[in-house]
Parts: C-alpha cells; structure tokens; sequence
C-alpha cells in the first residue's frame, strides 16, 4: 500500500504512522476497501469459533477415559496392500493448499485487470476446493463404513467419532460455501462484472475487483484452518 | 436498475467552501477538514410499501424495527416474570403454575431479558438508528447485509417463541442452560425445548454478526470529515466496545449451543458425564459438564458488558446534554469503556465458583473481577463530577440519568461481594445474587433504555413525549423496582435459594412470606407502569408537541440533520463536516450554552472551546 494516495493526508512509518491513522478522521485504515476490513473483522469472530472447537477438542481428548485412537492407523489407507498412514490426508491437505496458491495467483490477475487469467484461476481454485471437500466426503465415509458414528468409535473413546465429525463437518461447511461463492466470482469475473462496475443484486456496491481479494481472505483463512485442524487431529 | 440509486455526485475537494466560512481572528486554516478519502455512499431506495418499510435498507427503519420487536419480546418477559412473581408471592393462587411451568418460564424470561431484549434494543436498537447519525454516515455501510441481520433476529424470535407451543414446551433448565440436565429426561422441554433454544440462539448469533460487522465498518470506515474517534459521542464507543464484545463472545456460545443440539440429537457426549438413571446407566458417557459451563461464560460475562456498555455510553451523553455541561473527563471515559472491556474477557470463572474448581484458579478470577471495579468506579465519579456545578435540567431523561447511577452504584457494590471467592460461597443461588444483577444488568441499563426513548423520541417522531406521564413512569418504576430488588438482599442473606418453586416448610418462611408478598405486588405494579410508557408513545405520536430542530440544544450530529426526522441519506446534499468533539456545552464567551459538532472555529473566535 505504499503507492496509495489521499489528498490532504501524509502517510507516517512505523508506529508513529498507526497512531497517525487511528487518531485521524473518516477513516481507521487508509485505502482500505470496507468489504476487506469487513472480512477481516468476520475472520477474526470466525478464528474464535475454530477455537472454541478446539479447545473443547483438547479438553475432550486429555480428559477422556478410554484410550483415544491412533490416528495414523485410523486415517490410514491400505494401497496396493501397503498400510500407507496419512496418506489421503496429506493428498487434501495438498490440494486445499494448492488451492490458496491459486486463489492468491487470481487476486494478481485481478488487480492487473486480466479477467480471462483472473477468472479461470478462480475456476481452478472452485475446482481444489471441490476436490477437498469430494475427498472428505470419502474418508467420512470410509470411516462411517468402518463403524464409526458421532456417538461411538470402534477404535476407542467415542468422542473421537464426535469431535471429528463435528469439528471437520463445520470445517467442510467453510469450504463449501466458499466453493459456491468461488464459482458465482468466476462467473462474474468472466462476465465482466467487475471491470464495468456492475452492482450486486440488490445491493449498492460497484463490482471491484477487490471482491476477489476479499474472497481471497476467506478462503486463505479457511485453508489456514485447516493447518490447525490437520495438526491437531492427524499428527497429535 | 440505475434508477434505483441516487447516484452522487463526487464529493469535491471541499476546503474551498471551509476556508469561506467566518474569517474572525482566527486564522482560516484552523476551518480547514480534509478532503474526503471514500465516495459518497450510493443507497438503494426502497419505492413500495414493502422495500420502504418491511425489507427496508434503510438503518433507521431497521433499528426501529429491531426496537419494536425486541420490546414486544421483552413484555412477554414481563409477564413471565409477573407468572414468577404471582407463584412465588402467593403460592398455589395460580392453578396452571406448576413446578415443570415455573422453571419454564424463568428460563424464557432470563434468556429473553438479556438476549432478546437488551442485547437486540441496544445494538440492534439503538446501534442501528444512532452510528450512522452520529458519525455522521449515509447509512450502515452494507445496508442489505443490515436488513438481512434484522430478519434473522426475526426468525430467532419466532423459533425461540415457538418453542412455547411444541409438545413438551419450552426448555425449563434456566437461562445457562447448563447440561446435563437441559437434555435429561424430567427437565421440562428435555427434547423440543431446548432444541429450539439452541438453533433460536445460533440463528440469533448469525443475524447478530452480520449487523455487528456493520455497526463496526461504519465507525472504523466511514466517519465524516473531521469525525476523528475521539470527537465521537460515547454513545458510539459504548456500543463499538459492545459490539466487538459481542463478536469475539458469541462464537463461544454458538459453539455450545451447537454442541449441545448434537448431544440432544445425535447422542454424542460432549457435555454427558456417565449417568445413572433409575438404576440404568445411560448411553451417554466420557463428557464434560464443566466444558459447557466455561464455553457459556466466556459468552456470558462479556454479554452482562454487552448490554452494560451501550448503556453506559448512552447514559454519558443524556447527562452531558440535561446538565449543559462536557461530560466529565471523556478521554477516561473512553479507555475506562475499552479497558472494562478487555476485563470482562478475562473474568468469566466467577459464575463457577461452586461448580468445583482449583483454589487458585477461583483467586485469579476474584482478582480480576475485583479490577474491573477501577474503571467501572471511574466512570461513576465522572458521572457524578460531569452533574457537579451542572446548569441541571430535572426532566424526565435527567431523572432516568439519576435513577441509572443510583441503581448501578447498588448493583454494582454487591458485585464486590459476590466476585469474592469466600464471600461468594454462601451467597450463592440465593436471592442475593437475584437482587445483584437485576439491579447491575437488569434495571439500571433499563433506566437507561427509558432515558435513551424520552430523549431520542423527539428525533425519531418529531415530537415531544408527555413529561407528566413520563414522571409518573419514572417514579413508579424507580421506587417500585427498589421495592423488587432491594428486600431480596435481605432474602438472600437469610439463605433464601433462587430458582425454588416454593418455599414449603422451610425454617426462613416466617420471614419471608411476608416479603415474597410484598415483592410481588411491587412487580406487579412496576410491570403495569410500563405501559404508560406505550401509552405515552401512542398518545404523542397524535397529538404531542411538536419539537422541531434540535429540541434539546445538543452538539452531536444527529441533531444536526436538515430534516426532522431524518430522512434516506440523512444529510440530504452535502455530509456534515466536523470541527469539535460532541460537548461543547456552556463554553466560556460563546453566543449560546451549546457549540454544535459541525460549527467551524472562526465562528466561536472569542470563546475558550476544548481542543479536541
């Protein structure tokens, strides 16, 4: 943001520039669109309810009396007769990584107001994110196959089954809903929409690119959740 | 569709038509705002009955919305707690009230007073009609994503109310809600009940998010020219530090109540401990109860801040303005705002302190809570310090100032024993703590909702409210609920314990009959003054005296507005532009006792304004 502009107004450095922008008028952080601070602000709400899940995690697992599986033999997959542990988890979490990659590529193109590149690096990050959560739906139910359900585990403590499918189930939900949005930006990023300014349905807002930036937050943030979840249920 | 929106002009560099402006002594440059950074807002007008007043974008209109159904929602919680009071008081004089009922509707009636009703009227409420007025905005910045909250709020409403009419009723388990026995069989509401609480409360929790983004985007984002965070009324930072509150607290709760419905719908064991029934042990096992209660607090504390917050802000700027003076060191005020409500973080395990906790743990949680004392008391003596040598209107806002900071200051000392560990012990569940935050978070944020309705009616309809009705409403609710509250002290430190159906046979009943009868009829009576209130409102919007531009004298913008009410857009051409803080009162060598927001300095050459 070190290009940005505004009239009347000089940018500081450093701390002595923070304080300068929040003692200012009209506004707290400069050049910054309000969908993007808004999304920021939702994140943050968000990144509490992910830890709340979590930390009811943790204390579910450190308090529970039966012994709680073993991950790398539960979330394992037999290929070719070799037991391979982790391995589809490592194949989604690639995948939804990938994706964020993709997605941070469109945002570029977006900005340079390249909409075809734009549009079909949004379509491929749709598509990562589409793969994941095809992919969930599989070990869900290969575990579902295997007998284990919300309230009881073959493997171990029954909170396992709950707080798997729960904390995953709400992850998945994220991911989803993104999907859905991610294909509506594509289609209005190939229709032009954000470079003629077209407003949203119903709504006043000009259509900007800074929407696929916006998006971007969220998806990156929903990948970065995914780290979280990765780390705390398959390598713990 | 373009002809839907008032397409704006671009805002021009402006500091041509400042540097114009008077030209006494004072240098022109002193007039002189900054350019606006952000275009002005297109707004989409609504032109049939329904996009006008029903699916309506306007801020406004959403928050007079908000205000009416959570008022209709908070007079069912009236009368649930007359239904209380008229078991408690005369045992057995009411057929249908029986034991499954009664916890029922204490239940509703806790769970609709604070979220339903608080909450929903001073964010929904208040927040929506007052941000984008005050700092000086078209409207919420995302005025779509603003209606939608409104109508989710809507939904959670009917869900939560139609919980009265499934088999099994309402949830009967109090307002915390605390499992295991929310979802065991023999608590009323065990299957139904409860569910629909949980998706009312998940419902309210999504629609509440996306209004709170827009209360906080308008007030970080979208302030006029001048409008620095430091010249806002209190007003907006009470329900910003409130709303923040809310976003980083209601996912807490969200994640209970979703844990909760899987324990009641699926059969996990989140929160279910292994549980003997009859002899059979039940499916349910390896949970933890405790989790629950620490994921409904770390909600429910900031939530009593939630709801105390706003009113504190409120309540700063109605006694600045009824006592023509600048609220009484209003940098303290703000960081005493910010700072409770970092504390109330940080404070949650003091509603624990009998479910069976680590010694030290209990110290920690007493020590904090007893911290947020500090700011609290500050805020008190700045209250009292701003009345002090104050040119005093005693009218009815003025007398619902007084009432507030009588009745926080009470709640608030028996809070200092109640967040004591050792003070708490005996105390708790009893009627003491009844007494204590009916009188913190109940009637005081009250006092201040009736002072913030008598004030801003004027805005809102043009007109004046009756000041003869409105005394009589004030000093009825004033001593009526002091008679409510204040005997409950008593009560609970003769061992009285809350949530009891009936007393029975107990070695305290002699005592307390009496007074059971007494609060009763006091309930009774305070409940039916409320409705003078609508009686009032009803009255006044047909034949109430007109009250014209700025009735009151005061500084802030949303007086300032070139029509009353303010219509669409509120400003009509041109967004104010901000020169002064908001309490500019009886300033030394002014022309009159008030020096509004947007006045320019070269107008008030000669007089010794603040610099803000």
């Amino acid at each position: 943001m070190s290009d940005l502009k505004i009239e009347g107004y000089e940018f500081k450095p450093g701390f002595k520039g923070m304080a300068k922008d929040t003692s200012s008028d009209q506004t707290m952080f400069k050049g910054v669109h309000w969908g993007k601070a808004m999304m920021w602000i939702f994140l943050l709400s968000d990144t509490f309810i992910f830890s709340c899940f979590l930390i009811s995690y943790m204390k579910g697992r450190g308090s529970t009396i039966i012994d709680w599986p073993n991950p790398s033999e539960v979330f394992g997959l037999h290929v070719f007769g070799v037991q391979v542990p982790l391995l589809l988890i490592a194949i989604m979490t690639f995948v939804l990584i990938t994706s964020s990659g993709t997605m941070a590529l469109a945002v570029k193109y977006g900005y340079e107001k390249n909409r075809k590149m734009c549009g079909w690096l949004i379509l491929a990050t749709a598509i990562g994110g589409l793969t994941f959560v095809g992919m969930q739906a599989f070990e869900w139910s290969k575990l579902i196959h295997e007998g284990v359900r919300p309230w009881e585990n073959p493997f171990g403590a029954p909170q396992f089954g709950s707080f798997f499918f729960m904390i995953t189930g709400f992850h998945g939900t994220h991911v989803s809903i993104g999907v859905i949005f991610l294909f509506i930006y594509a289609y209005k990023t190939f229709a032009g929409h954000y470079d003629e300014g077209k407003r949203g349905w119903f709504t006043t807002m000009k259509g900007d690119y800074v929407e696929v930036e916006i998006l971007g937050l969220y998806w990156h943030f929903v990948d970065l959740v995914w780290v979280f979840i990765f780390a705390f249920f398959y390598l713990w | 569709m373009s002809e839907d929106f008032n397409n704006n002009k671009t805002i021009q560099a402006q500091s041509s038509e400042a540097i114009s402006g008077g030209g006494s002594g004072v240098g022109v440059d002193a007039d002189y705002v900054r350019p606006a950074e952000v275009a002005d807002q297109d707004l989409y007008h609504g032109h049939s009955f329904i996009t006008k007043w029903i699916f309506c974008q306007d801020a406004k209109v959403i928050g007079v919305q908000y205000f009416l159904l959570a008022t209709f929602t908070g007079i069912i919680g009236l009368i649930l707690s007359w239904l209380m009071r008229l078991q408690l008081g005369f045992p057995g004089l009411a057929p249908f009230m029986t034991a499954e009922h009664y916890y029922q509707f204490v239940t509703m009636h806790g769970m609709i007073m604070v979220v339903y009703f608080l909450t929903a009227l001073f964010l929904g409420g208040f927040g929506n009609y007052l941000i984008p007025l005050m700092v000086g905005a078209r409207d919420m910045v995302f005025p779509y994503l603003n209606m939608v909250s409104f109508w989710s709020f809507f939904v959670a409403v009917g869900v939560l109310l139609a919980s009265f009419f499934v088999p099994g009723g309402p949830t009967g388990s109090g307002w915390t809600l605390y499992p295991p026995q929310a979802i065991l069989e023999g608590t009323p509401g065990s299957g139904w009940g409860i569910m629909l609480m949980c998706i009312s409360l998940i419902l309210f929790v999504a629609g509440f998010t996306m209004g709170g983004l827009n209360y906080l985007i308008t007030i970080l984002q979208a302030r006029t020219r001048g409008m620095t965070l430091m010249r806002m009324p209190l007003t907006v930072w009470g329900i910003f530090t409130a709303t923040v509150l809310a976003m980083l607290a209601f996912p807490a709760l969200l994640v209970g109540a979703l844990m909760m419905s899987l324990d009641n719908v699926l059969g996990t064991s989140f929160f279910m401990p292994t549980i003997l029934k009859a002899g059979e042990v039940l499916e349910y096992g390896g949970g933890s109860p405790i989790l629950f209660q620490h994921l409904f607090w770390f909600f429910g504390h900031p939530e009593v801040y939630i709801v105390a917050l706003p009113a504190f802000g409120i309540v700063s700027d109605l006694i600045s303005v009824h006592a023509r003076k600048n609220i009484f060191g209003y940098r303290m005020m703000v960081w005493a705002i910010v700072g409770i409500g970092a504390l109330s973080f940080f404070v949650w395990a003091h509603h624990m302190y009998v479910s069976g906790m680590n010694p030290w743990f209990g110290f920690f949680f007493a020590t904090t809570t007893l911290i947020i004392a500090v700011p609290t008391a500050m805020k008190v003596y700045n209250w009292i310090l701003t009345l002090w040598r104050g040119n005093i209107r005693l009218n009815t806002v003025m007398l619902w100032c007084l009432g507030f900071i009588v009745t926080f200051v009470n709640g608030g000392i028996t809070g200092i024993f109640l967040g004591n560990v050792s003070v708490d012990v005996p105390l708790s569940d009893t009627y003491f703590v009844i007494a204590h935050f009916h009188m913190v978070m109940g009637i005081a944020p009250l006092m201040v909702i009736m002072g913030a309705v008598y004030h801003w009616f004027p805005l809102v309809s043009g007109r004046f409210l009756s000041e003869k009705l409105g005394k009589w409403h004030f000093w009825l609710t004033f001593l009526g609920a002091y008679s409510i509250y204040f005997p409950m002290h008593y009560l609970g430190f003769i061992g009285v314990p809350r949530r009891y159906f009936e007393m029975y046979d107990s070695p305290y009943v002699t005592s307390a009959v009496g007074m059971n009868e007494f609060i009763s009829i006091a309930a009774f009576i305070v409940g039916a003054a409320q409705f003078i209130l609508i009686y009032n409102i009803i009255k006044t919007l047909k034949t109430g005296k007109p009250a014209g531009h700025n009735p009151w004298q005061a500084c802030s913008l949303e007086w300032l507005t070139p029509t009353v009410p303010p219509e669409h857009g509120n400003w009509g051409d041109r967004l104010p532009t901000v020169h002064r803080w908001a309490y500019d009162y009886s300033v030394p060598g002014a022309k009159e006792d008030f020096i509004t927001q947007t006045t320019p300095p070269s107008e008030v050459a000669g007089s010794k304004v603040e610099k803000t």
